[in-house]
């Protein structure tokens, strides 16, 4: 008897340490910590600083952020992770910077975190995101293995897909039939050759980024590209292969190229994001074929001339191609792998990426696209966005096939400036060919790449 | 003998001298005593901040340096290779050379000319020496910013002037044609002020008597311009050529707001190959190379021309 009485206190001692020991989540499990944030300049900052006052609030956590103009963003935090000394303990990053960063050891795995109840809010619900874009967040390490598997290295805070907006005003009065999600990238440029010239000579068809700068190709041209069954590159013999020089790639780009001579901005070549933003805002530009939150952007009552006159429309795809791709931008946050305050770190990521905050930054601040599909299913959210015609139609024919389209390699930055710089030369008609330009690139890209032995892997 | 005596007695006299010489130190206080060393103390910081990171660049270009990788390793001649076989290397020096020359032909031209004009003393040209100064205070990224909505042929004031006359939608910096030009024209509006400064300086301190002796000797005015002030003015004609040409030859901010070395290659001098390489794909190793070529240049230019800048000074000065 009193063996099974000694069993029995003992038992219980047993369940009551381990539920003692099983920490449950709490949002001030890090008081009295202080990390370092860094941040881009840029408008899911602008929500981002609105709560930093209630995050510190509810964990006791003492944010010191620094918000750096995006020119000059990257440098600084690759300076920073390099440096190896634990600062800043979070970031923001886009996706394609996880492909310097991650292989480097510069970045925390995530998954140990979400994975841990005692650390995660039982209501965070990774399950959300939509798969294509926080998928774009995984990648193994591996040089031409595509994204979706592997680590989760950051997670998104929103993103941008690629779509394309027009001018209602300036259609309905040049008398022209807008693009819909029927037209196809051959009616779209033709449309583009038609609406070009609208108010006079200063005036013209689609706004497109251009600088000799990778930017120039991730958005629009990207998509097309996909859309047009192209690839960046192909696995062979255990070396990746540039694909920029078959036929679907050439074809593309003899259209783009089209696309630009004919309906373009005079001065192409000088176009970042923000020109061709202003001039969709000012009525200079017809259309623009960018990112939709950048579109929107210029939309929202009193940001510019024409808000209220944009309306929405999906990329236009090739004749006969069924299945809309895009590719897409991601300002996500990451940890630094080298932060002594992980938990702290953890928290902030936590709070920033969760339903509440980034449905309260969609409906309240620009934070659109949320990566959480409730987020873009809540009523207040769509009522908002139901006022920027064709918005969310666009949106939802694209979402399932949204992600990062580049295959990943440790040359990104570079080859993908060195492919703005052959469509320069091609508009600029430098080469006897878009084939030519296309062949030559192809060399570069392979040459560049060639010391990658994916059988070391 | 008498030789010996004379060396033994200078041989007393100095160490007698040397000890009333340490006699005098010791008695200074000791602020006074460190004097020199506080005064050697920033040259020397100076000299070690400047060759410390030069001498750092020297070592990285013989590594595989990134700030993508977490560790560096030694790889030799490879990142020198590699340049001296790049398309990069030639045409940034090309790009390089033709700008640095063309900016800095433009503006000694343009700085000559209108110093000249600016060195009659009147009420315009006293107002007009101030206001083109106005230029220089800007930083050139700011001035390129400015020079590009000006340019924007949406709704750049330039753009609208040119309609006037019935141009539109001239390609300025976004045509390989014209990139070259517009970026110059830039500099040169940034920095003709600085040649103007200098060259109305080296005008005003020209001495009057060689001009009243051509006057009386009925001599015309391209005569006495092209023998008396260009060789009198020549060591100032130097300044501004050494400043502006290692300047341009260093270039970097004007290009990369105007146009980041677009179209194609067409700006792409070394600075932004070498920025390119450093920051924007994370390679520092393969960047040095550039920036220590670059330097190069810049230090062997620089010795020749200070070298005839001072040949010029002796000369003007009738030494």
């Amino acid at each position: 008897m009193r063996r099974k009485i000694l069993g029995l206190v003992v038992m219980i001692l047993i369940i009551s340490m381990s539920l003692l020991g099983a920490e449950e989540f709490r949002w001030d499990m890090a008081k009295g910590s202080k990390i370092k944030v860094a941040l881009n300049q840029h408008m899911y900052t602008d929500d981002l600083l609105q709560k930093i006052d209630e995050f510190e609030k509810l964990t006791g956590i003492k944010v010191d952020y620094t918000v750096t103009p995006e020119e000059n963003y990257f440098d600084r935090i690759s300076v920073s992770l390099n440096s190896r000394s634990g600062q800043p303990d979070v970031f923001m990053t886009g996706a394609y910077q996880v492909w310097d960063y991650a292989p480097a050891g510069y970045m925390q795995d995530l998954d140990e975190f979400i994975n841990d109840p005692s650390l995660t809010s039982p209501d965070y619900n990774v399950e959300d995101f939509y798969d294509g874009v926080i998928g774009s967040l995984r990648w193994d390490l591996v040089p031409g293995h595509k994204v979706g598997n592997g680590p989760l290295w950051a997670i998104p805070m929103a993103f941008e897909m690629y779509n394309v907006a027009y001018n209602e005003r300036i259609f309905k009065e040049a008398g022209v039939e807008p693009p819909t999600a029927e037209t196809t990238f051959e009616e779209f440029i033709e449309i583009a050759k038609k609406i070009d010239g609208f108010g006079g000579p200063n005036t013209y068809g689609v706004a497109l980024r251009g600088t000799r700068n990778w930017a120039t190709i991730h958005p629009g041209y990207m998509t097309t590209y996909v859309n047009y069954g192209a690839k960046d590159f192909e696995i062979e013999n255990n070396k990746l292969v540039s694909k920029v020089n078959s036929p679907e790639a050439v074809e593309m780009t003899e259209k783009w190229v089209e696309l630009i001579i004919s309906g373009g901005a005079p001065n192409w070549s000088t176009y970042t994001w923000y020109q061709a933003q202003a001039d969709l805002g000012a009525g200079q530009a017809a259309m623009m074929f960018d990112a939709d939150i950048v579109q929107y952007g210029v939309n929202v009552v009193g940001s510019s001339p024409e808000a209220g006159n944009i309306a929405f429309s999906p990329a236009p795809l090739p004749e006969g191609q069924n299945v809309r791709n895009s590719n897409l931008w991601i300002w996500s946050l990451a940890m630094n792998n080298y932060s002594k305050n992980k938990t702290a770190a953890w928290l902030f990521i936590q709070y920033f990426t969760s339903y509440d905050y980034q449905l309260w930054a969609a409906v309240n601040g620009r934070s659109v696209n949320s990566p959480r599909e409730s987020v873009f299913n809540d009523p207040t959210f769509r009522e908002v966005m139901s006022e920027h015609k064709g918005y969310l139609e666009a949106f939802e024919a694209t979402i399932d096939n949204t992600a990062v389209q580049f295959t990943p390699q440790p040359h990104f930055t570079e080859l993908t400036t060195e492919w703005a710089s052959t469509l320069q030369d091609l508009v600029f008609g430098r080469y006897p060919s878009v084939q030519a330009g296309m062949d030559d690139l192809k060399k570069k890209m392979d040459r560049t790449l060639d010391y990658i032995d994916l059988s070391k892997y | 003998m008498g030789v010996i005596n004379k060396m033994k007695e200078e041989k007393k006299l100095n160490s007698e001298v040397k000890e009333n010489q340490s006699e005098i130190y010791n008695k200074k206080p000791l602020v006074e005593r460190l004097k020199p060393f506080f005064l050697l103390g920033p040259g020397f910081l100076l000299t070690v901040g400047i060759l410390v990171p030069f001498a750092m660049a020297i070592v990285l270009s013989f590594t595989n340096f990134s700030f993508r990788l977490p560790y560096t390793s030694f790889v030799g001649f490879d990142n020198w290779v590699k340049m001296f076989t790049s398309f990069d290397f030639w045409n940034g020096l090309l790009v390089t050379f033709e700008y640095a020359v063309l900016a800095t032909g433009v503006e000694i031209l343009l700085g000559l000319g209108i110093a000249l004009l600016l060195s009659k003393e009147n009420p315009v040209t006293k107002v007009l020496r101030v206001i083109l100064l106005f230029p220089l205070m800007i930083a050139p990224v700011i001035a390129t910013l400015i020079w590009q909505l000006m340019l924007n042929p949406s709704v750049g004031i330039v753009e609208k002037f040119l309609n006037i006359f019935g141009i539109y939608n001239f390609p300025w910096a976004s045509s390989p044609r014209t990139a070259l030009m517009t970026v110059i024209m830039v500099d040169a509006w940034i920095f003709t002020p600085f040649a103007i400064l200098l060259l109305l300086a080296g005008l005003q301190s020209l001495p009057k008597s060689p001009y009243e002796a051509a006057e009386l000797d009925g001599a015309s005015k391209w005569f006495t311009f092209k023998t008396l002030t260009l060789p009198m003015l020549k060591p100032f004609l130097y300044i501004v050529l050494i400043f502006r040409l290692m300047d341009s030859i260093k270039i970097f901010d004007i290009i990369f707001a105007m146009t980041k070395g677009g179209p194609g290659n067409t700006l792409m001098n070394l600075s932004l190959v070498a920025y390119n390489k450093g920051f924007a794909f994370l390679n520092l190793g393969q960047a040095t190379p550039y920036i220590l070529i670059l330097w190069v240049i810049v230090y062997i230019i620089s010795n020749y021309l200070v070298k005839n800048w001072l040949k010029a000074q002796k000369a003007s000065s009738g030494r």
